[in-house]
Formats: C-alpha cells, structure tokens, sequence
C-alpha cells in the first residue's frame, strides 16, 4: 500500500460577508488537488463561494483536558459584560 | 441499516475495558447522559471508540458499495433527465462516504486501514446492497425504499453524542430527501404507465419490501449491544422503532400509487396507531450478512478493481506533488 494522502481541513464561506466555516476534510497529495476535492465533497450545491483548505497537521488546537484554566479565567470577570453595570432606568441611550 | 450492529450477537461484546480510570469514565458518561457532545480530543472510553470506529465505518462501506446497484444502471437510464438525475444521486452518495471516513478517522483510524478491512472482508455494510438491480424499477425501489429507510435510521442520528458524526449526519441528511423522491417519482411514473410498466413496478416493489425492513437489523431482543449504544446516545432509536416508523409512512405511498405492499399479514392496527406486519426472515438476513447474497461477490470484486485500478493515479499524484516539494526545497 502507498503512502496516504495527507489531510486536510476545508472551510467554506457560504455567501459574502460571512466568516469561513469549517465543513469537513478531505485527502489531497497537494494543495490544488486538495481545492478540488473540496469543491466536488463540499459544495455540490452551492453551499459556497469561496473556500479554504489548510493541512490538519498545520492546526494548532487547545488541550480539552485544560479546558479549564484554559478558559475559566473569563468566566470571573463578568464585568467584561455591560449586564455587569446597573444604570437607573430613566437614562437613556445608554 | 447501514449501521445497525451485524452478525450474530456477540458474547463478549466490550461494556467497560479494564484499567480506565473510573473517575474519567463517570465524568464521560455524564456528559453523554446531559447530551453533550464529545469531541475528537475528548477523553472517552477505549469501548465507545471501538464502536464508533467499526459503526461510523461500516456506515461509509455501505455509502461507497451502495454506488455499485445504482451505477449498474447509469448507462441505460431511460432518459437524460433521469440519468442526470441518477448521477446526481450516486455522487451524492460517494460525498456520504467521504464525510464518514472523515468522521471515523478523527477517532484515530485511517481511512487506508478502513477501505482495507472493506476490501479484506473484515469489515461488514448493510446488506441491502447484496441484492442486484435487475430491472429500471429497482432503481425507483432503491430510492424510494432503501434512502427512505436510510432516513428514517440517519435523522435520529442528527443528535449521535459523537460531534463528528452527527455533523456528517447533518449534512448527508440535507441531500438524502432528494434520493428518496426522486426514486418514488420513478415508481409513480411506472406505476401508472402501461400495464407492463406497472408490473415492473410492483416486482421491483415485491422484491425489495423484505430487504428493506430487514435494513433497520435484528429486532430489539436480539440486539445485545444497543442498550449501550443507547445508554451512550451512539444511537437514539431502536431497530424496531424505526422499522415500525418507516412501515407506517411507506404502506400508504404505495397505496396511492397503487402498488401492493407484498405482505399478507401486513393490517392497520387502530389500538397502536401503526399497521402489524408478518415476520421476517432472519436466516436471510443472516445469510446475507455472511456473505451469501446473490452478488455480494461481484460487488467486493468491483470494489477491488476499482481500488487496484485507481492505484497509478493515487501514485502518479503522489510522486508529482514530491517531485515539486524536492523542487521547492533546492
Ligand atoms: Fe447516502
Ligand atoms: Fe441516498
């Protein structure tokens, strides 16, 4: 058995002015075979309009197993949010 | 289904593989119990693992072979717009497979070793596709009947705990509706042509009913390890939920189309809201899932011959794509 092709992660954007998202995976030995795979897994109607494939191996992904001081840290400090801030009702536009 | 737990059941089926530490394994079962999602990099027991790997892809073999019955009558399609159609369908399907081997191997089994075990015969897929396509109709049959079951069996699976899954789940489910109305229209067309047309229409019907209900697997008390798959939110239906559910919508689609359901004991029960049907043959199923349905050899062989004869192209690529990185490095 050859060597597999590598993995790659597609992301599409599905109309203009919305972010890229993440759709799936493809194998691909390059990067042109690897738009084209994309194109024919991802997008047989019309799904998007533009799309990204990058390497998996080339993501660098967070530890789920240090979610927590990963992430808690924002939690406690609520007053990142404007909820945080009690302003009598009677002021407007605020 | 394609997913459904094939082959006798299984003694020693894994329920909980020694040595995990159980302090993990309650964490994870309990945020499968609260329907959360578990992720590729989530910690979760070596027996959750192992059934999803060997359910995710047997669901994409069943994708892939599941091409071959309907490719079979590419060729002939008895028009353009059907064959555009048919095409249409069975790139469809090929897409299925490619989201599913995507999904199991984030659960760290390459898709090479996944085809090899297809290929090898370790690895099973639904045996709905070890009956062969004889006729135009049973391409209307296949559509209306097989993707109708396929639906049924993948909507539930929308919400499977493992992430991947279900978000391949919800993009299969998006073009599986166009599968199984395109195959009822065929039926209907047939249906009401001539009288010969609406003969093949009713066998295609009287041969692939049966199957068809066996696709949902064994019925609940012989079905060992669904209970965990349920307890673990891998599966969210039994098989004789579903099958019952696909009975109910499917004997009156027929009806209207005037075609005969080929099943003497199959009767409206008004105390269960749901029709009663007669048994199935479960040697059968067992038959085929050994191995022993009618073209079960050629399909493995057209597989084969596919991945043998495809073998330059994946190599020529290969050897192309090293040739300019060497370039690239001088
Ligand atoms: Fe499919
Ligand atoms: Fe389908």
């Amino acid at each position: 058995m050859s060597r597999e092709w590598p993995l790659w992660e597609v992301f599409i954007r599905t109309k203009g002015g919305l972010s890229h998202r993440h759709a799936g995976s493809v194998h691909a030995p390059d990067p042109e075979l690897a738009m084209r795979h994309a194109r024919d897994t991802y997008t047989r109607r019309m799904e998007g309009v533009s799309l990204w494939v990058v390497r998996s191996s080339d993501i660098v992904a967070s530890d789920p197993a240090q979610d927590g001081p990963m992430f808690e840290p924002a939690e406690g400090k609520i007053y990142r949010h404007p909820t945080f801030y009690e302003i009598p009702d009677v002021v407007k536009h605020i | 289904m394609y997913t459904t737990e094939l082959g006798k059941p299984d003694a020693k089926a894994p329920v909980a593989i020694g040595g995990e530490d159980p302090a993990l394994v309650a964490a994870f079962e309990a945020r499968v119990a609260a329907d959360e999602f578990i992720e590729p990099k989530d910690w979760m027991p070596e027996a959750y693992r192992r059934t999803l790997v060997r359910q995710i892809s047997q669901h994409a073999h069943s994708e892939i072979v599941g091409m071959l019955p309907e490719g079979n009558w590419l060729t002939r399609a008895p028009s353009l717009r059907r064959k555009a159609v048919l095409l249409a369908k069975v790139q469809d399907e090929g897409g299925h497979g490619l989201y599913l081997y995507c999904a199991a191997e984030t659960l760290g089994t390459s898709r090479d070793e996944m085809i090899d075990a297809l290929h090898s015969g370790k690895a099973k897929y639904s045996t709905i596709f070890n009956y062969p396509t004889l006729t135009w109709a049973d391409i209307g049959a296949i559509g209306w009947l097989v993707d109708g079951a396929a639906i049924m069996n993948q909507v539930p699976l929308q919400r499977t705990s493992y992430g991947p899954y279900a978000r391949a789940m919800v993009r299969v489910c998006k073009e599986e509706s166009f599968h199984q109305r395109q195959g009822y229209e065929i039926m209907m067309a047939l249906a009401g042509g001539t009288p010969d047309q609406k003969a093949m229409a009713q066998d295609a019907l009287n041969r692939w009913w049966w199957p068809s209900i066996m696709m949902f697997g064994p019925p609940d008390d012989n079905s060992p390890n669904s209970a965990q798959s349920m307890r673990w939110r891998i599966k969210r239906d039994t098989n004789d939920e579903l099958r019952q559910k696909f009975v109910d919508v499917t004997v009156p689609q027929a009806e209207y189309i005037g075609l005969t359901v080929p099943d003497p004991d199959l009767v409206w029960n008004a105390d269960k809201g749901g029709y009663d049907f007669g048994a199935i043959d479960w040697e059968e199923f067992y038959a085929v899932v050994r191995g022993e349905g009618p073209v079960a050899k050629e399909r493995m062989k057209a597989r084969r011959d596919a991945w043998d004869e495809g073998a330059w192209v994946r190599e020529a690529a290969s050897a192309y794509e090293a040739t300019r990185a060497a370039r690239r490095a001088a």
